[in-house]
């Protein structure tokens, strides 16, 4: 019996390599690495809910992406980088007679993990608003696509946010901004922006590390009370979030002078951090709420006909939904850009980068997609794989998410010499002749 | 093998030339498998569970002979993927292989140091000295940039990859024999080892320290080679997982649960047995894999994915339960490799 | 000097947390010698209960009535499904059985109630209370409170009761305690129950904290190296262990941390408890084995 079940299990792996590749009409296969499972789960349920939606609106209600259905299928990887490499080489030949057009990562230690690996399969990753940010440089980096946000431009759009608050740039100068950060190479990802911006503006940067998985900061909110900054910058990523804003209530740090990032600025994040949230803003790439054109047509067409893939709809519209949303309609423009050109077939990986470096989403497309206000205006080309770079500010008036401002836009200018750098730098290490995109035929 | 009290059992003739083509015909599959089995197969299943296996080995030198606990495979593997890495990108000159060897004696080092309590403390108490080597390695490598030699990812990956001796070893194939090599010698030497003095030191240990001090086994001596032998095999164990697998790996790749997952591969493979790990490294690898594939095709779409997913995990940790208390032994047992039935050992004297 | 009264009377109270969640095992281990890994995914499940009745509106109480009657049956199932069958097993399969059942707790706790974070307001709040210029957390002077409530009615619970000395026969010795006629299983049962319910605090008063979500399990981490300075068999030994760990943690992130370059609790705790066991290697408290051969 025993023996048996041993046979079965190995007889079932077997056979899940051979599926048959049968289907007359071939629908575009999106392998998606999710993690409903672990300590990240929270974060991860609200988001596949986004994106599954959208997908499901795509394929039932407009009958595909110009006539390509999607064919959508789910990975558990716990976060956990080794398993989503799994899950990439299970998947990056493809499915069902489909190559795969791009892989997305849904995490930035995947992507750093499979950066190699992908370039050698030319497979593009995307990894919206994560990612490395030197890979915004694509004459070194051709597979790899840190969209709408790198790490270099939260900083950057944080500071400015910070300037536009005090009254100018002229009145950073002196003050005292600190980053609380995840220790971790994620966490790091902007100091060598924090610290440019400082030199450029004469302030004083404070690098502040929170060991994962953070559930107990009392001796680094002590060195803040010590330091006494002017204003804070989260860069913390799961419990470590919600501790750090109620430790900073306990220490009496203001939340209105904490602005957290992306991945600090969800519901998850200050839903239970209480009344100690309230007035904490963060940069919104992906806003919260559902005010927008999509999640009408949406809430009519998926969430109450009952096919949402959403558990608990009063989250509908959540920060993690929406990024969701933003991050398979990224995928669904670039795949509709790539079929125009192509032609309406399953993209391999080529074309897949070719389609992502001639995307763009301009005011009139975010009107007709219904992402107006969700989503910033997107151009991405084969030497800027960000295309976007801005955010708008929201904060948390202990009920929802309340918009600040408009698409802030970060420092390019700035930027983009260190971008080069360590673009460059990389290059010479692993010995990659960076490309010249203009000589590129099609 | 490691029966201290098994006779050579007189075997018919025709047996041990049946045993021998047996043997030969599992040498021609291993060569050969690379042509029977997909690119992924290879890939994302072959290669990590010879790793793995490695690593069950490694981990069952040192608690399954030995005796001594420990919850740290990880932070040994990380060592030799880290010191791996940077003798290939500070000593050019040094080939793979002979980097592999001195990444694996720098963790049999590590192991050795940290070995260390273990002639003051014992048993659970023990874990605590493994698990802090686990946590402080961790933060180690990730704390400062010299290890990871400053990438902004902080991942490490060989640049020239895996070739030596005018050798690729880069492809699917290449990898794939490069482990098996690394994997057979590594089987062969642990083999010798536990057969010889140094194995049965290490089991009169793990039966009762004490007594074996009293009959004169070196017990101080035998207890840090377990840990060196065992750290040297996990390090080139490591260093396999991040370059010969991964491509490229960080500390995440080698934290608690991959101590744990080593762990559970040898108590499920069975403690103090060299094929354990195999067995056990099979199961934890394709187990998952296949609850995936099951729950895909039956459940897919009838049931919310996220209790679909979460249901799976609860499964694995019943049929380790279920495993457990069915067949204490192991898999080694189970299928009924093991010829002659010794007394039943155990971890901890009572 | 106040920066130093402060983070050690800081790191005192946050040490009593983790107090909190040592004393759940210490009180497994010593009845049945379990090492149990579960303890933080039983943690969780308390916690995430309470939270999910009250979500759905069930008074307080009536939440607080229903996680006991839950976690008591759970206690049950356990003895009956996981530990009688492996009666006189390795302490090594027993730990990697209740890292299986860890698993199966988190697996079914998140599967039916969800993987969302959810908020825990115990109607205490987190506002510092000034001794001169020293904070003080309100929330950790209270969970401190909390704490030593606990041991009293454990040691009360063990010294003045039939089931508690019961309990200590068999802590003390398994084979005489069955001789003398004790059910040995019930009172397993009743220690893992009792566990569950001081686990059930803690996942309150760490829910509190940082929301009610899977993190909470990964405190036990945190409890390890409490446990082990402690020694496994001792409650006094497990808060007196928290304090060593709150206090070494706080100060050494302070005074140590800035040359390190910050982020070193994590195994500085584990650290510390390797220096104490070279001085003791049965923990402060724990017994010492004495080996015959």
């Amino acid at each position: 019996m025993k023996r048996l079940l041993v046979a079965a299990f190995l007889a079932g792996t077997l056979l899940s390599s051979f599926a048959p590749a049968c289907a007359e009409e071939v629908s575009q296969y999106i392998p998606l690495p999710t993690y409903r499972v672990g300590a990240y789960a929270s974060s991860g349920e609200l988001w596949w809910g986004g994106e599954r939606d959208y997908f499901r609106y795509i394929n039932e209600v407009e009958g595909g992406v110009e006539g390509v259905k999607l064919n959508y299928e789910e990975f558990e990887t716990e976060w956990s980088p080794d398993r989503t490499v799994e899950v990439y080489e299970r998947v990056k030949a493809g499915k069902d007679g489909s190559p795969l057009a791009f892989f997305f990562t849904h995490g930035t230690p995947a992507t750093y993990a499979l950066l190699e690996k992908a370039a050698a399969d030319k497979i593009p990753l995307i990894d919206p608003a994560g990612g490395k940010t030197e890979t915004v440089d694509g004459t070194v980096f051709p597979y790899a696509f840190p969209l709408l946000f790198s790490y270099y431009s939260q900083a950057s759009t944080g500071i400015n946010y910070i300037a536009e608050k005090v009254g100018g740039f002229d009145k950073l100068k002196g003050l005292k901004i600190a980053t609380v950060y995840h220790d971790s190479a994620y966490g790091r990802a902007s100091q060598p922006a924090v610290d440019a911006l400082g030199r450029k503006y004469g302030f004083e940067n404070i690098q502040i590390p929170v060991a994962d998985p953070g559930n107990e900061q009392s001796p680094q909110w002590r060195q803040i009370r010590e330091q006494k900054p002017d204003w804070l910058f989260l860069r913390t990523w799961g419990v470590s979030t919600v501790v750090a804003l109620k430790t900073a209530q306990r220490f009496g740090f203001p939340a209105d002078h904490i602005i957290g990032d992306v991945w600090a600025g969800s519901e998850s994040d200050v839903i239970p951090a209480g009344t100690a949230a309230i007035g904490y803003s963060a940069l919104a790439p992906y806003p919260g709420g559902t005010d927008f054109e999509i999640h009408k047509r949406l809430k009519a067409e998926i969430l109450d006909k009952g096919k949402s893939d959403l558990r608990d709809q009063k989250l509908f519209g959540a920060v993690n939904y929406n990024i969701g949303l933003v991050n398979a309609a990224l995928a669904v423009e670039a795949l509709r850009t790539g079929y125009k050109h192509f032609g309406a077939r399953p993209l391999n990986g080529e074309e897949g980068r070719w389609a992502f470096e001639h995307l763009t989403i301009d005011d009139k497309r975010l009107e007709e997609i219904g992402f107006k206000g969700l989503l910033q205006q997107i151009r991405i080309t084969p030497t800027d794989h960000e295309g976007g770079g801005a955010a708008r500010i929201q904060s948390w008036d202990g009920e929802k998410w309340v918009l600040q401002t408009d698409w802030i836009k970060a420092d390019h200018e700035l930027l983009n010499p260190l971008i080069k750098e360590g673009a460059a730098a990389y290059a010479k290490e692993n010995g990659i002749t960076p490309r010249t995109p203009e000589t590129e035929t099609n | 093998m490691s029966e201290i009290n098994l006779p050579a059992a007189a075997e018919p003739v025709d047996s041990i030339g049946l045993k021998a083509l047996g043997v030969a015909a599992a040498i021609a599959v291993l060569l050969a498998a690379p042509f029977l089995a997909s690119e992924y197969w290879i890939n994302a299943i072959i290669v990590p569970f010879l790793i793995l296996s490695l690593a069950g080995l490694g981990l069952n030198l040192l608690t399954g002979y030995a005796g001594q606990l420990s919850l740290g495979a990880g932070a040994f593997m990380m060592v030799g993927a880290y010191a791996t890495f940077s003798l290939q990108l500070r000593v050019p000159d040094l080939p793979l292989p002979l980097a592999l060897i001195v990444a694996g004696l720098i963790a049999g080092a590590v192991g050795l140091f940290f070995g260390i309590p273990s002639t003051r403390i014992k048993g659970f108490y023990l874990i605590v000295s493994t698990l802090a080597a686990q946590f402080f390695f961790e933060w180690l490598f990730l704390k400062f940039p010299w290890f990871y030699n400053g990438n902004s990812s902080a991942t490490i990956a060989l640049s020239r990859g895996l070739s030596f001796f005018g050798l690729d070893a880069n492809g699917p194939h290449g990898r794939y024999y490069l482990t098996l090599g690394i994997v057979a010698l590594l089987t062969l030497f642990s083999f010798n080892l536990i057969r010889g003095q140094t194995g049965r030191n290490w089991m009169a240990i793990r039966d009762m320290d004490t007594a074996a001090a009293v009959i004169g086994v070196p017990v101080f001596r035998a207890k840090l080679q377990a840990f060196a032998v065992s750290s040297f095999i996990l390090g080139i164990a490591g260093a396999l997982w991040a370059f010969a697998y991964l491509g490229s790996a960080s500390v995440q790749s080698f934290g608690l649960t991959r101590s744990y997952q080593i762990l559970f591969i040898i108590i499920i493979g069975g403690l103090g047995t060299i094929r354990g790990a195999y067995f056990g490294a099979a199961f934890v690898s394709l187990l998952p894999l296949a609850l995936d594939w099951l729950f895909q095709h039956v459940f897919s779409g009838h049931v919310d994915a996220g209790l679909l997913q979460n249901i799976q995990k609860a499964i694995f940790g019943l049929l380790i339960i279920w495993f457990l208390i069915k067949e204490p032994e192991g898999l080694a047992r189970l299928l009924g490799l093991r010829r002659a039935q010794g007394t039943r050992r155990r971890l901890f004297p009572s | 000097m106040n920066m130093f009264l402060e983070t050690l009377i800081g790191g005192l109270l946050a040490g009593t947390m983790y107090s909190l969640v040592a004393i759940g095992f210490v009180l497994i281990y010593k009845a049945s010698g379990v090492f149990n890994y579960a303890q933080g995914s039983l943690l969780l499940f308390g916690a995430l209960t309470f939270v999910t009745l009250t979500d759905q509106g069930v008074p307080a109480l009536g939440a607080i009535a229903l996680t006991i009657a839950l976690l008591i049956l759970t206690a049950i199932a356990i003895e009956k499904l996981l530990l009688r069958p492996l009666t006189n097993r390795s302490p090594m399969t027993l730990f990697m059985a209740t890292l299986g059942l860890s698993y199966v707790v988190e697996g079914v706790a998140q599967g039916i109630m969800g993987s969302q974070v959810r908020a825990l307001n115990l109607g205490i709040d987190d506002l510092p209370i000034f001794l001169g210029d020293i904070m003080i957390s309100q929330f950790d002077l209270i969970a401190a409170a909390v704490a030593l409530a606990i041991v009293v009615v454990l040691s009360l619970l063990f010294n003045r009761t039939r089931i508690g000395i019961q309990l200590r026969g068999v802590a003390d010795d398994t084979r005489a305690a069955l001789s003398l006629g004790i059910d040995i299983n019930r009172i397993w049962q009743i220690v893992w129950a009792v566990a569950g319910l001081v686990g059930l605090v803690a996942g309150l008063l760490w829910g509190a904290r940082q929301g009610v979500q899977f993190s909470l399990s990964l405190v036990v981490l945190k409890a390890l190296p409490v446990l082990i300075i402690g020694g496994f068999t001792s409650i006094p030994g497990a808060i007196v262990g928290g304090l060593i760990v709150g206090a070494g943690e706080s100060l050494a992130e302070t005074y140590i941390g800035p040359y390190l370059g910050g982020g070193i609790t994590p195994w500085f705790a584990y650290v510390l408890a390797l220096v104490f066991l070279f001085i003791r290697p049965a923990g402060l408290f724990g017994e010492r084995q004495i080996e015959r051969v």
